[in-house]
């Protein structure tokens, strides 16, 4: 039987990217977008894309039990990738819509870049959109055949900060150092869209499908 | 090390096919929407932009075919705009997989819709494409008003004001477009751009007027544009993404080269 590489559909934003692009990559694996929470645990491995607010996610998130769904899966060893929201949702705490609990799988924060400048004192424009560069953190399966410093696409206005350094994948700057990707054990998150970041993003979902942590 | 500026080849699509000819020497079908797209994502652009003039409803569901078909094959950002006028408008969009919808005359007729599209779908996907003239005479303080109908129709809005208010409403990005410039190949409005860019605080895309790749050099220092839109130099293969690119960055301005 083939593996089974489930999208966590939880009615936000789009994932027929995320989806499109790992069935461009899979080699045998089937790709099911779903948001039942069993068929989440069934699976072999979890995608966990998002866009929008924190807020609307976590609460449809604990709504259909998909919360427990993603932890058990984390808990069973399983390869987990959190994509911008969803990488978000996995921190403690966001600030974004006046506080929002997250189901605190890292320890770190999720914060508004604010009033940020640029070098010269300009204004940096928010959200963080377009393609930045970011400093790998540590050697990982996840970064095979992606070269330190490669760019991938960004757009948000809140980042993750507050990480400890051991689980910090990557890093990113604009305006501050933020945690462009994270990880601990089995679960690897980016706040990049790998599915938006051409042939880096691709290289990336690849070495997800492969990854045995 | 940072942000690097954007730019966006950008495709008219009537009815599903790609008009005002992009001529690519050796392209299998220079009509064809998702073969230009996979072109240009080859050629290094940073996103795409598709505008869809397609006049009559009924063949708005050809758009969603190939926004499906662009989605499933090319993997940067893919901004679709043109006749967006419903909340089901974005939604259909989105689910075809554009990951950008370009909001214009919908919003100049109902300001609210953006704010009510910011709330359903995020200010990141919302972007509030505006076409600005001079209105102001040689001797006077720079003004532009913002036109509807293809620069015919004015509408007596600042478009300095307009852009804030906008941005207040929740769009994510704005499309600047100066109808005094486009089609010219004189360069963009560099006043025009640098009074919206220093206005809102989000990321501005200028357009109208690129003939030479200076002009885009300039729209990014000069202009403080966050990203470049072109059409007519690049379909005409006058130069390619590539080569603008490597100019950019020659002039000192931070590009995706990898």
């Amino acid at each position: 039987m083939s593996e089974v590489v489930a999208v966590i559909d939880y009615g936000m934003g789009n994932l027929h990217s995320a989806g499109k692009a790992l069935e461009k990559v899979a080699s045998g694996q089937q790709i099911v977008i779903t948001g039942d929470p069993d068929q989440v645990r069934a699976a072999d491995r979890v995608v966990f894309p998002g866009v929008g607010a924190i807020r609307d996610c976590i609460a449809v998130l604990r709504d259909t039990g998909l919360d427990r769904a993603i932890l058990d899966v984390i808990a069973a060893g399983k390869p987990v990738l959190g994509i911008c929201v969803g990488m978000q949702a996995l921190m403690a705490r966001s600030e974004e819509n006046n506080g929002v609990d997250c189901l605190g799988v890292f320890g770190g924060q999720v914060t508004f870049f604010g009033e940020l400048q640029n070098d010269t004192g300009g204004r940096l424009k928010v959200p963080h959109m377009g393609w930045n560069q970011v400093r790998q953190g540590m050697a990982h399966p996840m970064w095979a055949g992606i070269a330190d410093n490669t760019r991938f696409y960004f757009v948000h206005s809140y980042c993750v900060t507050g990480l400890v350094d051991e689980e910090v994948a990557g890093r990113c700057d604009y305006g501050l150092t933020f945690a462009a990707a994270a990880t601990r054990k089995n679960v690897f998150a980016v706040q990049f869209h790998p599915e938006k970041s051409a042939d880096a993003g691709l290289t990336l979902l690849e070495n997800f499908l492969r990854w045995q942590p | 090390m940072g942000l690097a500026k954007r730019i966006i080849p950008c495709l008219d699509v009537d009815a599903g096919r790609v008009v005002k000819g992009v001529q690519f020497v050796d392209i299998r079908d220079a009509g064809d929407p998702v073969e230009i797209a996979k072109r240009y994502n080859d050629a290094g652009a940073d996103e795409i932009t598709f505008l869809d003039i397609t006049a009559s409803h009924q063949e708005r569901d050809t758009t969603l075919h190939i926004v499906e078909r662009i989605a499933s094959q090319v993997f940067i950002p893919l901004t679709v705009g043109g006749g967006v006028r419903t909340l089901e408008d974005i939604r259909n969009l989105l689910n075809a997989g554009a990951d950008k919808v370009g909001i214009n005359s919908a919003a100049v007729h109902n300001p609210e819709f953006v704010r009510e599209a910011a709330e359903r779908f995020g200010s990141q996907c919302i972007v509030v494409a505006i076409d600005a003239k001079k209105v102001s005479a040689e001797s006077e303080t720079n003004r532009w008003e913002i036109f509807t109908h293809g620069g015919r129709k004015p509408t007596g809005l600042d478009a300095v004001a307009w852009a804030k208010q906008m941005t207040d409403y929740g769009a994510g990005e704005i499309l600047l477009t100066s109808m005094d410039r486009d089609g010219t190949k004189n360069g963009f409005d560099i006043a025009l751009t640098r009074a919206i860019a220093d206005a809102v605080p989000v990321p501005v895309i200028a357009s109208g007027g690129v003939g030479n790749l200076q002009h885009l050099v300039d729209g990014v220092v000069q202009g403080g544009a966050d990203a470049v839109l072109a059409a007519s130099i690049f379909h005409f293969g006058e130069y390619s993404v590539q080569e603008a690119k490597q100019f950019m960055q020659a002039a000192g301005v931070e590009m995706r080269l990898d």
